[in-house]
């Protein structure tokens, strides 16, 4: 696929891909997208807005330059100022994270300047480049200093720097995510005012989404590490709604699969550990709206959840053949989950449970 | 009101200090983002309010200062736009105005409030979707409605400002939010004294007066999205 370098949310001529649940394709205009919806389907989407995660600075000890990518914390609590972070030597975005020099080696203690901010090095997260960081100073000078000095986590395919604005989605609430949930740039406010013409309800989760790669086979093959989240009572309700009247719940990116999933769409907070595959049974989610993502990124994955792997081969070459864009800007896949027996906790998509009342 | 989440601009000063005083006095949890960092400091830790250093007519200010409201509350249902420009000080008539000056109260009052509402308006419509409410209040005056000879560039920026809130509520009340426009009256803050140095103090409304209306008038507002 091409990589989508321009940080352009809604471009005009986005496209979709649509999986049907009998693993059927379609090609579409993502402005469509809501057209394959129907009335009583209930919309989730991921409102976490994005944290300018990248920090440039300097390892003290050493005196060489470092980059940390901030990447988990450990909650979603306004006072939780400890970090999880991926670290990096010289360079920047512009460079393959493949490319990139190592860091120095960092041992415990070590006090790393970011701009403003001065951080220590609490201990390495089975992997010289994990490791968990704690800020000096209280949470309100830390989110101070990461919002002037950090700048968002980007990728060598981009053509510019991005700016805040461009890793928002129109909905992003709290600024919990590391790297942006992409698939709410969809998401404009026409669009959701379309959604209640249509009587498709929508409701949000918040989880924090962690970053997508690291350029390390090994650490990437740990991702997505640990993501807390936030079911909202009202979105577990609807989902209830949703299920029992008939309708799917449709979830807006990889993220609010996870969190879905893990919390069985029962409200309150939790941290999304699992990993979905495979050999996962989707209970709660029963379509999903995503990026195109490439077999070997680890957003694949949870693709084989919704649809068997011929069927997720044939879409591959489809987004290959037809030239669709990749990453966070680019086009779109709508993936209908393949329909099993018994693969629900709750009534609602599945023709199994329906019949059995 | 104690569990409220409250941000206001300009809030170390006149109205906007008044409106810090008001909301925490109710148990309201507040930021407020103001220019100075000494002024923040201090206000924040006497009111204990979460203090943030930020002017709203830079664009590039607007996403760090959203990321640390919301950061700090934990989200968001009250958004109060009151940091305000005068225009040309001593006030000008429109031919004696640069454009320079015109878009700096632009930038201050229509576009500033413009584009921080649209950053917290995911916060504010997940208040919305909550149950909790989503209340903007955009501060307005009587020049956004009257013609005064020497107050275009700041009565054009405050009529903007009104005409944009009014849009703004028809617009978003599916989502749940609700957008108010008032003029809190000629009141004893800097800004008036900047304004109309000659008038006599006594005269004016106390901005503690003016915040108590404006503070009930969000809660009226709040209470309708509860009905």
């Amino acid at each position: 696929m091409i990589a989508a370098a321009a940080p352009v949310q809604r471009p005009r001529d986005a496209r979709l891909l649509v999986i049907n649940a009998q693993g059927e394709l379609r090609h579409a205009a993502r402005a469509a997208w809501i057209d394959c919806l129907r009335t009583g389907d209930l919309v989730v989407a991921n409102d976490a807005a994005t944290l300018p995660a990248s920090l440039h600075g300097t390892h003290l000890p050493s005196g060489a330059p470092i980059e940390v990518r901030l990447a988990g914390r450990a909650s979603l609590a306004p006072g939780d100022v400890s970090f999880s972070a991926v670290v990096f030597g010289a360079g920047d975005w512009r460079m393959r994270t493949e490319a990139r020099p190592a860091p120095p080696p960092l041992a415990y203690g070590d006090r790393i300047a970011l701009g403003p901010l001065r951080a220590a090095v609490q201990g390495e997260l089975g992997h010289p480049r994990l490791v968990a960081l704690r800020f000096e100073g209280d949470a309100a000078a830390v989110w101070a200093g990461i919002a002037s000095h950090g700048r968002p986590i980007q990728y060598a395919y981009m053509q510019q720097p991005l700016a805040l604005w461009d890793v928002w989605t129109p909905i992003a609430a709290v600024p919990v995510a590391f790297e942006a949930p992409s698939a709410g740039f969809t998401l404009d406010w026409r669009s959701l005012a379309r959604l209640r013409t249509r009587a498709i309800a929508f409701a949000t989760v918040t989880l924090a989404a962690g970053i997508s790669s690291t350029g390390d086979p090994a650490l990437d093959a740990r991702l997505p590490l640990d993501e807390p989240y936030r079911i909202p009572a009202p979105t577990a309700a609807a989902i209830l709604k949703a299920k029992a009247g008939g309708g799917r719940v449709v979830a807006i990116g990889t993220t609010v699969v996870r969190a879905l999933e893990h919390s069985r769409g029962v409200a309150g907070l939790g941290m999304a550990d699992q990993r979905i595959g495979g050999g996962t049974r989707l209970r709660v989610v029963d379509a999903m709206l995503s990026g195109t993502h490439e077999p070997q990124e680890s957003h694949y994955q949870l693709l084989r959840a919704f649809q068997d792997d011929a069927t997720l081969a044939r879409a591959s070459a489809a987004l290959e053949a037809r030239g669709y864009r990749t990453h966070e800007f680019g086009d779109s896949v709508l993936i209908e989950a393949a329909l099993h027996d018994g693969n629900k906790l709750l009534p609602g998509r599945s023709k199994a449970v329906t019949q059995g009342r | 009101m104690n569990s409220l989440k409250v941000a206001i601009t300009g809030g170390t000063s006149g109205l906007g200090l008044a409106l810090v005083r008001e909301f925490r006095r109710r148990g309201a949890h507040v930021a407020f983002v103001a220019r100075s960092p000494h002024a923040v400091e201090q206000i924040a830790r006497l009111h204990q309010a979460h203090g943030i250093v930020g002017d709203v007519a830079h664009k590039e200010a607007i996403h760090p200062i959203a990321l640390q409201i919301t950061a700090a509350l934990g989200g968001l249902d009250v958004l109060v736009n009151n940091a305000s420009s005068l225009g040309p000080v001593p006030p000008a008539l429109l031919a004696d105005t640069a454009c320079e000056e015109l878009a700096l109260a632009l930038e201050t009052n229509l576009l500033g409030p413009f584009r921080l509402t649209k950053a917290l308006l995911g916060a504010l419509t997940a208040s919305a979707r909550e149950e909790r409410g989503a209340v903007v209040l955009n501060i307005s005056s009587d020049a956004a409605v009257n013609a005064y000879a020497q107050w275009g560039a700041y009565g054009a920026s405050k009529a903007a400002l009104r005409h944009l809130s009014a849009i703004w509520n028809e617009e978003l009340r599916a989502d749940g939010v609700r957008f108010l426009s008032l003029d809190p009256g000629d009141m004893d803050t800097p800004l008036h004294a900047l304004a109309v140095p000659q008038a006599d103090a006594a005269t004016l409304k106390r901005p503690e007066t003016a915040a108590r209306e404006l503070v009930e008038a969000v809660e009226a507002a709040l209470a309708k999205a509860h009905a």
